[in-house]
């Protein structure tokens, strides 16, 4: 990490609304209540993310959303320093229930953030919308 | 069936500017396609096929052929995949030739996202499915790639100075390119000391942004042999894409895996014939990448691959992008599909500078990567052949 970089400000970065169509409507709804939700078919066993109304490995409807442990280990990572709202990390953390979820790690000395480090699920407030899944470290 | 030898990029064209404030997306487009008629000897209403992508400016690929008074059309195609659009076109142009849609194919880039309004963005929109899953995480192409970089350093020991090898062999090559947006040999303790952007990415890891764009011309066999130019006959051509698969992610190979081996299958050869390869260059990992996933060497092996030179003309094994590439020439609409096949054909023609001109140069590949490598994009490959 260079020295610039660490100098700046805590990033204070504009976090997206996320959009609600009718199909994810009731994964932002169990946001609000603080349960991150995956996929699971009941036809084939296989987890996924993010969840749908079907599955997308064997197409079956058979499918029930299910609320994740929010624990984690990270899969891939990169800290972005070209950002005015000072660094971040965009990361892939692996759910414990199998799923790799596409995240940022937040909360935590950045430069610890290691492929295989566990990760531990946080909420972040987004501007106007339902609040959105991030991860620590554990 | 197959496209093998049923079609031939006849007209190639780069446009020669790299930043172009005094000019208009659709006047880009057009000036493109003039330049690649001429180059083939064509006239516009010899044009029966056209092909565009999400930069051309409109409604499909119907506002450009209606500004450029296509008036002959009877094929179109505006297939969308990112930065390998005009690879993946060729493909197409190849199928609809052989399939007897159309005899003259052209195929058009541009735009300006140096000087103008930033370009058109791969990846969707609000819409996307995907979107609320990923918008709110504050992905950029860059992070994206560079996710992947970090995963092949942990799975196989890439390092950084190899990565910057890449970009080394493209400066080498840049240094003849009078176009070139960056012109400057650089070393492997430039890269290195270069900002980072995102982790372990440098800037010099990453394409440069230019305005601009080009264009393409292919012919059926019967138009290709009443023209003057060296006849480049496509060989092989596939296509595929990748994504997040559900939640099934891996980061450390790219749809090549797939487009490649299809590719040669049809051509009938294999890496090790290849005499010059055009790869596209978005960032470092991405080349490192794709020449894996090619088969030019084993899986996780291409940090060794790109290594000491191995990639520059003259010096190593597999001369690539010798025009300088997206890393060093020219990114045109943050798309390099399209001058990845430019330049190839400048080689099996032996059209390109003498200075990085590939000797006795009669079997080419063109592959790219469009969209993300972190989450989702579409693969094309290309082989061509001397005639």
């Amino acid at each position: 990490m260079s020295e610039a970089a660490e100098k700046k400000a805590p990033a204070v970065r504009k976090i997206y609304a996320p959009v609600v169509n009718e199909e994810t409507a009731k994964f932002w709804k169990a946001a609000e209540a603080g349960k991150l939700l995956y996929g699971f078919c009941l036809a084939c066993n296989e987890p996924h993310y993010f969840p749908r109304s079907f599955c997308p490995f064997c197409f079956s409807e058979r499918v029930e959303w299910r609320e994740a442990s929010g624990n984690a280990t990270v899969y891939s990572y990169s800290t972005m320093f070209r950002s005015p709202t000072g660094p971040y990390t965009i990361a892939y953390v692996e759910l414990k229930e199998g799923p790799r979820v596409l995240t940022n790690i937040v909360d935590c000395d950045l430069k610890a953030v290691r492929i295989g480090a566990p990760a531990k699920l946080v909420w972040k407030p987004s501007e106007g919308g339902a609040p959105v899944p991030f991860f620590t470290l554990a | 069936m197959s496209i093998k030898g049923k079609a031939y990029v006849m007209g190639a064209f780069e446009h020669p500017t790299r930043e172009a404030p005094d000019k208009s997306t659709p006047q880009l487009h057009v000036e493109c396609a003039r330049g690649a008629l001429e180059d083939a000897g064509l006239s516009k209403d010899d044009i029966d096929g056209y092909f565009c992508a999400g930069d051309a400016p409109g409604f499909g690929a119907m506002s450009m052929a209606d500004y450029m008074g296509l008036r002959k059309l009877r094929h179109m195609d505006s297939t969308e995949t990112g930065g390998s659009s005009y690879i993946l076109h060729v493909g197409h142009a190849a199928e609809a030739i052989a399939a007897g849609k159309c005899s003259v194919a052209l195929v058009t880039l541009a735009g300006k996202p140096r000087t103008g309004s930033g370009g058109p963005r791969g990846g969707g929109n609000a819409a996307a499915p995907e979107a609320a899953f990923e918008m709110p995480y504050g992905g950029t192409t860059h992070n994206q790639y560079a996710m992947c970089a970090t995963r092949h350093m942990h799975e196989y020991g890439t390092t950084s100075e190899q990565l910057a090898w890449i970009k080394v062999a493209a400066s080498h090559h840049a240094q003849w390119n009078p176009h070139a947006f960056l012109k400057d040999v650089v070393t492997v303790e430039d890269v290195l000391n270069s900002p980072m952007i995102a982790t372990p990415l440098h800037r010099m890891d990453c394409c440069v942004i230019t305005d601009g764009g080009g264009a393409l011309i292919v012919t059926s066999p019967e138009v290709a042999k009443q023209l003057k130019r060296p006849r480049v006959k496509i060989i092989g051509a596939a296509e595929a894409p990748k994504g997040t698969y559900g939640g099934k992610v891996d980061l450390t190979y790219s749809g090549a895996a797939w487009s490649g081996p299809k590719a040669f299958g049809e051509a009938g050869v294999k890496p090790s014939d290849i005499k010059y390869a055009s790869i596209y260059d978005s960032f470092t990992i991405t080349v490192l990448m794709q020449i894996e996933d090619l088969g030019f060497c084993e899986k996780g092996q291409g940090g060794r691959f790109v290594a000491d030179g191995n990639l520059i003309s003259g010096v190593g094994k597999l001369p690539f992008n010798t025009d300088g590439g997206g890393l060093c020439n020219n990114h045109p609409t943050n798309r390099g599909g399209i001058t990845k096949v430019i330049e190839a054909v400048r080689q099996l023609r032996g059209e390109a500078h003498p200075r990085v001109q590939v000797k006795n140069c009669d079997l080419a590949i063109a592959h790219g990567t469009g969209g993300s490598l972190g989450t989702r994009h579409g693969a094309a490959t290309l082989i061509m052949e001397r005639e």
